[in-house]
């Protein structure tokens, strides 16, 4: 009896907790460097909160067991999956969840083989090397294949399914991918879908969270955006989000990279022609024309 | 027959915990961990069949714990033991290697005695494990 109560007396500093993990810090650094996404950040805190307190049952005794950890992150292409996968690795190791920070990220190619006999080996071996880690499974939906019964795919998601349900304490498995496919690969392999204990959707960005992006990368880049750029780009985007193949932060990267290339060019010609030298100005500027000679723009033109 | 050999022999049997501490260990080391198994504990039985391949890029002990749980469901009632090797120039050999696994009756070794020339006598160990049929190995 008496122990029952000394049992029930105990506590447990929550606070110590989050400041022994320095779990406050990660969250900010998340809320900061990733723009909108609120649903997102919304679960993560929800998570990191259940992972706390199960910690926290775990000192005083009551809970045994590791809870399930594996994750199904589902979103359009460029929204943020794989550097929410790295945050996510870095907390579940400050909690202790995992021994080691890493995440070891893997497409169907490095877990399917060519052969009767190869894929075993072949998952297996990256199941070895993410062990301790997060298992990062990128367009997991490509695992399974319906159109063809003899694929191997269905092997590399059975030994997946056993270590997933096996090694919870060894391993975190992160499932990603587009949202209808990865519905459809749920609906197939009901199994996979039941091992997984949180699914986290990520919205697509709005225009105006994409032009915040864009200012962040500018300025990681050490570049700066000139005032009428600044109105280029929110142009672009806006055009750029219409067409198809749009992958939100990826295409941003990708038209900024060859803004870079342009603004590259028109220096060095500006250099030879007028025989001038270049200011720090000149070097970091991304102008308006930049922007505009984007084929986004030329299309536009001509339809 | 409890045989001894390799590290920790004489001491009661490590529970998995300790063998991932000592895993964890040889990790920390840089050095690549093995499993081995046998049916014949033979001392001077130096070539035990190989589980999977070495783990030279494993940086968790989860990982060979995996190997070992697969080998031992396969080889129940084998010898098996965890080999580390230290890769580094000039050292190039195993470091550590202790026994992880045993069959629940360890038949133990035979001496015959051949009587030589005059009152000489050679002594030679069969072990009994490797007189046994088949049945006894490991399915793989």
């Amino acid at each position: 009896m008496s122990q029952i109560n000394t049992q029930i007396n105990q506590t447990v500093d929550l606070h110590q907790i989050l400041r022994d993990a320095n779990i406050t810090e990660v969250l900010e650094q998340l809320d900061l460097d990733l723009v909108g996404l609120a649903p997102v950040k919304q679960r993560i805190k929800e998570i990191a909160a259940f992972l706390v307190v199960s910690r926290a049952r775990l000192q005083l005794g009551i809970e045994s067991a590791q809870p399930n950890l594996h994750m199904c992150f589902t979103g359009n292409p460029g929204t943020g999956k794989t550097t929410v996968a790295m945050r996510m690795a870095e907390m579940l190791y400050r909690l202790g969840y995992i021994r080691k920070n890493s995440v070891v990220s893997v497409t169907r190619d490095d877990l399917v083989g060519q052969y009767i006999g190869h894929t075993a080996p072949k998952t297996k071996e990256v199941l070895k090397k993410a062990m301790g880690g997060v298992l990062f499974i990128d367009e997991a939906y490509y695992l399974y294949r319906p159109e063809n019964e003899r694929d191997y795919g269905q092997e590399a998601i059975e030994i997946l399914l056993q270590v997933m349900e096996n090694n919870r304490d060894d391993l975190v498995v992160i499932l990603a991918g587009y949202k209808d496919r990865m519905d459809t690969f749920f609906q197939s392999n009901p199994g996979m879908s039941s091992r997984i204990a949180h699914h986290i959707d990520f919205p697509d960005y709005t225009t105006a969270e994409l032009l915040d992006i864009a200012t962040k990368m500018v300025g990681n880049m050490h570049y700066q955006l000139e005032e009428k750029a600044f109105a280029a780009m929110r142009d672009y985007i806006a055009l750029r989000q219409a067409q198809p193949h749009f992958a939100n932060a990826r295409s941003i990267r990708n038209a900024l990279d060859r803004a870079r290339l342009r603004h590259a060019n028109r220096v060095f010609d500006m250099a030879s022609e007028q025989n001038v030298n270049a200011s720090i100005t000149d070097l970091s500027t991304i102008t308006e024309a930049d922007i505009h000679a984007s084929r986004v723009f030329n299309q536009v033109k001509k339809g | 027959m409890h045989i001894t050999q390799g590290q920790f022999s004489f001491l009661p049997v490590l529970t998995d915990a300790e063998i991932r501490l000592q895993i964890d260990y040889a990790i920390s080391k840089g050095w690549a961990v093995s499993i081995e198994w046998t049916d014949d504990p033979h001392p001077r039985n130096v070539y035990w069949n190989m589980w999977e391949i070495p783990m030279f890029e494993i940086k968790d002990s989860g990982a060979v714990l995996l190997a070992l749980t697969a080998c031992r469901k396969a080889c129940p009632n084998a010898y098996i033991k965890i080999n580390a090797f230290d890769n580094t120039r000039g050292v190039e050999s195993m470091t550590m290697s202790f026994i992880v696994n045993r069959p629940t009756m360890e038949p133990g070794f035979r001496l015959v005695r051949q009587e030589g020339e005059g009152r000489t006598i050679r002594y030679t160990t069969i072990s009994f494990s490797a007189e046994m049929p088949p049945g006894n190995l490991c399915h793989k």
